[in-house]
């Protein structure tokens, strides 16, 4: 048996992430590379000056600095990539909602991690919680292969539905890993995704002047807002279908018993872990939200609604309430559902996050609890 | 599933030898899996990694607590450290030492501890103490869990670029395969 025979190869999984924004060939790519960063970016930089690549590339002072140089970029009607994590994206935040206001498509792509003090670099998923409201869509992927396809989606969403796409991926757990991955072509990709061809008012342009994010006074900026919420929403229905065409499977992701006492809900690598844990037999069921904002309720409540007890898996908290997560699907089930859902967090800056946890949490999946309940053994 | 923990110090290759396992593994025809400890990584510093191999996807990311193979490449840590935490009676220990295994601080069946002087390997063919690359030629010929074929185009791959090193690199693993 050769595994090189089905074009899997064995990388780390910022290198199939910077292989796989190489073969779209975004035109600009900027970033900040200081710590947190990730191989992504050094990876891409170092093909760009091997003369393997042809966009550009701009290393940028700051991370504000690099997430303005792509939304620039983006606005003068080109393809425009950036990736971040933790500190770096919270000193992006301005400029993540400026370019969901401005509905620049552009993709980025977030290493999660955890957000200072104490400082601490490891993986949690707390960064991109800060940008949650912003207008993008946000996808979370378990593995490298997840992670792959989403990035090559994330530029037909975005181009497509003028919305700004993130696409998350643990970091550490996936940034660093060496698994399996296939790296979809320059063929391949060109087939599924079209060269972006922005419309004329879209992008600053001479020939058809436009202004870009310009002032909106109370007359005009909630109306403003509501449409950029209800495209955001409405977008749903696209993401769906790119999701069937490209991957065969949907945003969401049930797997385990049939009739399911008990349900575990959580968003990326965790899910392995979590597969790994539940026992064939066990009346247990696994749902992975895969796409977050917009976020799929009625997918999710088809699913968990014949439950007894949900429990919400979360890396990250809204300090003072509940899992960041968790405080969805409440929202979600008030009136719908009866079902107790409990809140847990795991995994808080980069705590590993163990098969021994995951067994402790479906033990008190069926004790009613409102508070978020740590499980860090 | 076949699981692999590496400890070392930092700045002696342990993630490296990781990667290295698992490329090779994964060229032997199996699944695999590679990932470091994330700790703070100083030179000098107890360093570990883990590796995983299986004939299915690989999905589980917790660390590595029931070792199936250890792989020590600094003897010295065996002073400090319960390096044999979560074996049992079937876990293999390599040990980079030129030590009697008898000699040898560690929680395991003396049958189940082999020893390979890497360090000399490493400074006789390389120059250098870089023991990561020629402990996986003994990690080879004990375990059968990948080829020294697939060990050294694992090498040639990791260290693309670098022609010198690989030559030197793949030399000293097939002399530590002929040593065990």
């Amino acid at each position: 048996m050769n595994n090189t025979k089905n074009n899997q190869q064995m990388l780390e999984g910022s290198r199939a992430i910077a292989l796989t924004i190489k073969n779209i060939g975004p035109a600009v790519i900027s970033a900040y590379p200081i710590t947190p960063q990730t191989h992504i970016v050094e990876d891409l930089a170092k093909f760009k000056a091997d003369g393997e690549a042809n966009y550009e590339y701009v290393r940028a002072e700051s991370e504000f600095a690099a997430a303005s140089i792509v939304l620039g970029a983006s606005a003068t009607g080109v393809r425009a990539y950036s990736a971040t994590s933790s500190q770096g994206l919270l000193l992006m935040a301005e400029v993540i909602y400026n370019i969901a206001g401005m509905r620049l498509p552009i993709v980025m792509t977030c290493a999660n991690r955890s957000i200072s003090a104490p400082i601490n670099i490891w993986n949690d998923q707390q960064d991109v919680m800060t940008i949650r409201d912003a207008g993008w869509i946000l996808l979370f992927s378990e593995n490298h292969q997840e992670a792959v396809n989403q990035h090559v989606m994330a530029f037909k969403l975005a181009e497509q539905l003028k919305l700004p796409v993130m696409v998350n991926v643990d970091g550490f757990i996936m940034t660093h890993t060496y698994e399996p991955v296939i790296i979809p072509s320059v063929e391949q990709i060109k087939k599924y995704l079209p060269d972006y061809r922005p419309e004329a008012g879209q992008y600053l342009d001479s020939a058809s002047p436009a202004t870009l994010g310009a002032l909106a006074t109370p007359a005009h900026y909630m109306e403003i807002r509501q449409e950029l919420h209800e495209d955001l929403t409405a977008s749903l229905k696209t993401i769906e279908r790119e999701f069937k065409n490209f991957t065969g499977q949907g945003l969401i992701e049930y797997s385990g018993h049939k009739n399911p006492e008990t349900i575990l809900i959580a968003m990326g690598s965790v899910i392995g872990t979590i597969k790994e844990t539940v026992g064939k037999s066990d009346k247990i069921g696994i749902l992975k939200i895969k796409c977050f904002r917009p976020f799929p309720a009625e997918q999710i409540l088809k699913i968990i609604k014949s439950a007894k007890n949900i429990a919400v898996i979360d890396k990250s908290i809204s300090l003072g309430h509940i899992g960041t997560l968790a405080s969805e699907i409440k929202a979600i089930a008030q009136g719908k559902i009866k079902a107790n859902i409990s809140s847990f967090i795991v995994g808080l800056g980069g705590r590993d996050i163990t098969r021994e946890m995951i067994k402790k949490i479906i033990k008190l999946a069926n004790k009613k609890s409102d508070k978020a309940q740590f499980i860090g053994k | 599933m076949i699981q692999i923990r590496i400890h070392g110090r930092g700045g002696q290759g342990v993630v490296t030898a990781a990667e290295l396992i698992a490329i090779a593994a994964f060229k032997s025809g199996k699944q695999a899996q590679a990932f470091p400890s994330f700790g703070v990584e100083r030179t000098g510093a107890p360093v570990e990694a883990y590796a995983r191999i299986d004939n299915n996807p690989i999905i589980l990311r917790e660390q590595i607590y029931q070792p199936n193979v250890l792989i020590i490449q600094d003897a010295s840590l065996l002073d400090n450290f319960d390096m044999s935490k979560g074996a049992d009676k079937k876990t293999i220990a390599i040990i980079n030492t030129a030590k009697d295994k008898s000699n040898l601080n560690i929680n395991l069946p003396k049958a189940n501890v082999y020893t390979i002087d890497a360090t000399k390997i490493a400074m006789e063919i390389i120059g250098k103490n870089i023991v990561n690359t020629v402990i996986l030629g003994a990690f080879a010929r004990i375990t059968d869990l990948v080829s020294l074929d697939a060990l050294k185009q694992a090498i040639a791959e990791k260290f693309a670029g670098h022609d010198e090193l690989i030559a030197k690199n793949i030399k000293a693993v097939e002399q530590a395969y002929k040593n065990n």
